[in-house]
């Protein structure tokens, strides 16, 4: 029955964004969505993939990142430059062209798979030295990876250098963007409700702790630090071939990461709700704002900085705290609950950002771990 | 053999740039456990004070030594506000948070100052005036300009001058109790919060000589200058082992050194990313840094 | 949790409403609307606020001289692309879908202009660029045009002129790898100099926002070159020249279209000796180049530089387009456009099949006295 309902769910939700692709992309019976709101609604759906895998590793983990926009560099990068060398062979090996139909469907799924590769394995090399360490270093490491990946690619005239990939195919559709979003969402809520996101959150809640109790801490840290970087290069990946939005080294700066820090930190670090909001707002607002951006340049920014700091001092916790939208009220009230992860007392707890035992105000403590 | 000896000297000067700024950086985090983004952008807060004191006094027109010396402590004393107002009206009230929330004020206080900047400056670069004669030297084939050199002595001096006061000072003393243990600090009657609220007032002003010192050799500001050099500044401390004041010297160095290298080869434009290259390396292999020991002599 | 839930679902609603609810701040326009999208903010800013100033200035002398197609008048609307790609993207598509405007005029570096171009095509709406010199941005499709030299040809005059005047025989390039300006500007450099017989060293590669250069230029002193070409922008031309004359190499250093910039006057008594090519000179005599210069320096108080000029000259190439097509109907226009040959300020503009115009180039040497850079007119340059 569960298997019956899942199969049928995820049928709906691809038919649903197969019908939309149709009224985004082409037009059905002279209505057409007008091409500058569906541009910004697939920017949104980019944008709530990288959230949401950020939130991966700075929310659930608790972990800094703050090379986001490095690791979808790799990941884009490679995507766009498998269809552009060999994405007609590709789409060939079906029997099919980059045109459309399953030739293109084909490449494409090939391309990303490859991106999302591409960038787990970045996610791994940069993971692995610097998150045996202390919190911090991973912060500046993964802002140096950025700058380190920006500058090679800078050097590589085969993917445009400074120009940006402007050979990319445009294979992107709206319906590849939000499956992929779907996807996002479903593996960080199935990956926080396992053992594995009790294991992240008992990293976040007290490292060492959690190291005492049996948690291998790097393991699960590396582990949690790979797939978001994965998904992240499939952002690239869409990013890169959706229509005339080339991908650029100059705009997958250190900007872009602390971009997407925002958009979780504004939507509640570790709730993905949170984050999709998140990247929704941080998407429209600048569009919206075009005038205002006009007439006071660099004010946006000015905003961004004031919100972080604002967010941190009087509501760590972001508009949505932990909590998660939820499709329960739905259900019939014979229905199993499913379980809640904290109690809200513990909830609370966390939403204040303090460590659950703060070592330093205990007068046994200590402070060797320092 | 002399363009050897100029690359050395090339890689010193722009060693000490990094050194002078990651000295400051070393002793926040010595004391506080924060890495304080921020710093880098005191640092270009200290060469737009410098810049628009030395304007008002018209010192391009009137190059002077004197009035050069007042203009950079007349922006160190405005920086050294700057770091008191960010200490207290940002770090404090997170300070007893997770580090995590600490981290994210930081950049965003750094944001705020690099944007802020923008907005109030404009994003275009600037040129410092000369408030000193550039002169250059030559010493066979190798040249090295009277800037450069003011920058060296500068750093080694500000090394010396920290050393002193964190290991003979009273102040200095309450410095160590204080990166040591907090609360225990507190207990021991130590008024921690005027001792982190004077490490950064110190730290910012120092930042300012920097920026100032830097602008006068080479002579672009902008908004932004604080970033990549106050990141690089702070691998520099890591490199030398974070909270340890010779090792940051040592560290701005080498890094200066190897940069100057990297950019002698055909590979000059990955200089911005041989700092970070060596931050992975050093967390693998020597985490603590060269200087440092497993238990980092604090600060 | 429950009680919570209800305030998501109104937050989210409201995220969805605010975007529904933006349609309905469109812009009320009369008259024919033209679009320029331009880098008004961030780092090119001074590029665009030239292109804005040169087009606005354009636009109200047809305006005033009773518009086009019997009294319609041209009404610019500008966007701000931030001088990033996806933002020129962005607003190119909001200027042609939403604003439906005829013609888009724009943008002044290559990047942002190969971002947009597609678009364009896609909607059959020509687009003309002042100022990208990259060879591949008209390449993007039959509604792309431009009314500057390309980066070929830049090169070219330059490496002329240092081997022919200058009597050049070693030269050193610095390239900003930044900006494919600066890329596309030294292949051309090497390919002529040496084409003509001259020897050049591998270029050397730095950042925009990039202030030490003494590495690299001490490797290039050890080398001993006749001359440098800085093929990057104003400000790191500055330093550039700075920073060589005081490691004591008193060669020429010269620079392409891209050094013309107020802050290249703080590279001071180092600017001795040193040249560029450029598309515009205010020295010139034509009365077409005095008439603009003059209601120019009335409109906004100083002198045009070169992007300002060429801008102004993409709307008149637009108006007159538009003029002869007898209509604002993209495909007409366009076919306009292909043949245009209109007398502007920067030269004759005459479209070949490229999309691109043949024109001369000058080269001008750099002076700089009592805190002030002029450029004074040397040569002019024609192509072959």
């Amino acid at each position: 029955m569960r298997g019956l309902r899942k199969i049928l769910a995820i049928a709906a939700t691809l038919a649903a964004l197969a019908v939309l692709n149709i009224v985004f992309e082409s037009g059905v019976g002279g209505f057409q969505v007008n091409p500058y709101y569906a541009r910004i609604i697939d920017l949104i759906g980019i944008n709530i993939t990288l959230a949401v895998s950020l939130n991966l590793v700075n929310g659930l983990a608790g972990q800094f990142s703050l090379g986001h926009a490095g690791f979808m560099a790799v990941g884009g990068y490679t995507a766009t430059y498998v269809t552009v060398a060999h994405g007609a062979a590709i789409a060939g090996l079906v029997g099919g062209t980059l045109d459309g139909g399953a030739g293109a469907f084909v490449a494409m799924l090939v391309s990303l798979c490859c991106g999302a590769a591409a960038a787990a394995l970045a996610g791994f090399l940069v993971g692995v030295p610097s998150l045996r360490l202390k919190g911090d270093y991973l912060a500046i490491v993964t802002l140096g990876f950025g700058e380190i990946i920006r500058v090679i690619i800078l050097n590589i005239p085969a993917v445009g250098g400074a120009t940006g990939f402007t050979e990319a195919i445009p294979l992107t559709t709206f319906f590849w963007i939000f499956v992929v979003a779907v996807l996002t969402i479903v593996i960080v809520r199935n990956i926080a409700t396992s053992t594995f996101g009790r294991a992240l959150e008992a990293i976040r809640g007290d490292e060492i702790a959690a190291e005492a109790m049996g948690v291998r801490t790097t393991r699960y840290k590396v582990l949690a630090f790979v797939i978001s970087s994965a998904l992240a290069g499939v952002a690239g990946g869409l990013s890169g071939q959706l229509f005339a939005n080339p991908l650029n080294p100059q705009q997958l700066n250190f900007m872009r990461s602390i971009e997407v820090v925002v958009m979780i930190v504004i939507g509640g670090i570790g709730s993905i709700t949170g984050a999709v909001f998140g990247a929704g707002i941080l998407t429209v607002l600048p569009e919206a704002l075009r005038t205002v951006d006009q007439q006071f340049p660099g004010l946006r920014m000015v905003l961004y900085a004031l919100l972080l700091i604002l967010f941190m001092i009087f509501r760590p916790q972001g508009l949505f705290g932990r909590r998660e939208f939820g499709w329960s009220w739905l259900r019939l009230p014979n229905r199993t609950k499913i379980p809640v992860a904290l109690s809200d007392a513990a909830d609370a707890r966390q939403h204040t950002g303090r460590r659950p035992v703060d070592r330093r105000s205990t007068l046994g403590g200590s402070d060797t771990d320092d | 053999m002399d363009t050897f000896f100029q690359q050395v000297i090339n890689g010193l000067s722009l060693g000490a740039i990094y050194a002078l700024i990651a000295l400051g950086y070393t002793m926040v985090y010595g004391v506080l456990r924060l890495i304080n983004f921020a710093h880098g952008d005191v640092y270009m807060l200290g060469a737009f004070a410098g810049y628009f004191l030395a304007n008002a006094l018209n010192l391009d027109a009137n190059p002077s030594v004197l009035w050069a010396i007042a203009v950079t402590i007349g922006s160190m004393a405005i920086c050294a506000g700057a770091g008191l107002l960010i200490e207290r009206l940002a770090y404090r009230p997170v300070r007893h948070h997770s580090r995590l929330t600490s981290l994210i004020t930081a950049i965003g206080v750094s944001l705020l100052l690099e944007y802020g900047g923008q907005v109030v400056f404009g994003a275009t670069p600037r040129f410092f005036p000369q408030m000193i004669r550039s002169e250059t030297y030559a010493i066979g084939g190798v040249q090295i300009t009277n800037q450069s050199l003011l920058i060296i002595v500068f750093a080694v001096v500000v090394m010396f001058a920290l050393q002193y006061v964190v290991h003979r000072t009273r102040i200095g003393k309450a410095m160590r109790a204080t990166s040591f243990n907090l609360s225990v600090a507190k207990l021991m009657g130590i008024n921690t919060d005027f001792v982190i609220a004077f490490t950064f007032a110190l730290g910012s002003a120092l930042a300012a000589a920097g920026g100032v010192l830097v602008a006068l050799a080479i002579p672009r500001i902008d908004p932004l200058m604080g970033l990549m050099t106050g990141l690089k500044a702070f691998v520099a401390a890591v490199l030398g082992g974070i909270g340890n004041i010779p090792g940051a010297m040592l560290g701005g160095l080498l890094i200066g050194l190897m940069e100057t290298a990297l950019s002698a080869t055909a590979y000059s434009t990955y200089r911005d990313a041989v700092a970070f290259g060596i931050l992975i390396l050093i967390l693998l292999v020597r985490p603590a840094g060269i200087l440092g020991t497993a238990v980092t002599e604090k600060v | 949790m429950k009680r919570h839930r209800g305030r998501s679902l109104g937050l989210a609603l409201l995220g969805v409403a605010t975007l529904a609810l933006t349609p309905a701040c469109q812009r009320g326009s009369t008259g024919i609307p033209v679009g320029l999208y331009a880098s008004l903010t961030g780092d090119g800013a001074s590029f665009g606020q030239s292109s804005k100033d040169g087009t606005e200035l354009a636009v109200d002398e047809i305006n005033n001289a009773g518009g086009v197609l019997g009294g319609h008048k041209l009404s610019l609307l500008t966007e701000d692309d931030q001088s990033r790609p996806d933002q020129a993207s962005n607003a190119v598509l909001k200027l042609i879908t939403q604003d439906k405007v005829v013609a888009v005029l724009g943008e002044v570096a290559s990047s942002r202009s190969l971002a947009a171009a597609p678009i364009a095509q896609r909607y059959k709406v020509p687009m003309i660029t002042p100022a990208s010199t990259n060879e591949r941005v008209t390449e993007a499709g039959d509604y792309i045009f431009r009314v500057c030299f390309i980066d070929a040809f830049q090169g070219e005059v330059l490496a002329k002129f240092a081997y022919n005047d200058l009597k050049a025989r070693k030269a050193a390039v610095l390239k900003d790898i930044q900006q494919d300006y600066s890329v596309g500007l030294t292949d051309s450099v090497v390919t002529h100099f040496s084409a003509l017989g001259g020897q050049v060293f591998d270029p050397v590669s730095y950042s925009s926002g990039d202030t030490d250069f003494k590495a690299v230029l001490t490797n290039i002193r050890s080398l001993r070159p006749d001359v440098i070409f800085a093929t990057g922008y104003y400000i790191e031309a500055a330093i550039i020249a700075r920073q060589a004359r005081e490691l004591g190499m008193t060669m020429p250093i010269l620079g392409g279209d891209g050094w013309v910039g107020e802050p290249l006057k703080n590279g001071r008594e180092a600017l001795k000796n040193t040249y560029i090519s450029n598309h515009y000179s205010g020295d010139n005599p034509d009365p077409v180049v005095q008439t603009f210069e003059k209601s120019y320096r009335a409109k906004y108080g100083h002198a045009p530089d070169s992007i300002a000029a060429l801008a102004y000259d993409a709307v008149k190439v637009l108006a007159d387009a538009i003029t002869r097509a007898g209509s604002t109907d993209g495909v007409k226009v366009r076919e306009a456009l292909a043949t245009a040959d209109v007398a502007g300020v920067t030269g004759r503009l005459k479209m070949n099949a490229k999309r691109n115009v043949d024109k001369p180039a000058v080269i001008q040497e750099v002076t700089y006295a009592n805190g002030a850079v002029t450029f004074v007119y040397k040569t002019t340059i024609a192509p072959d």
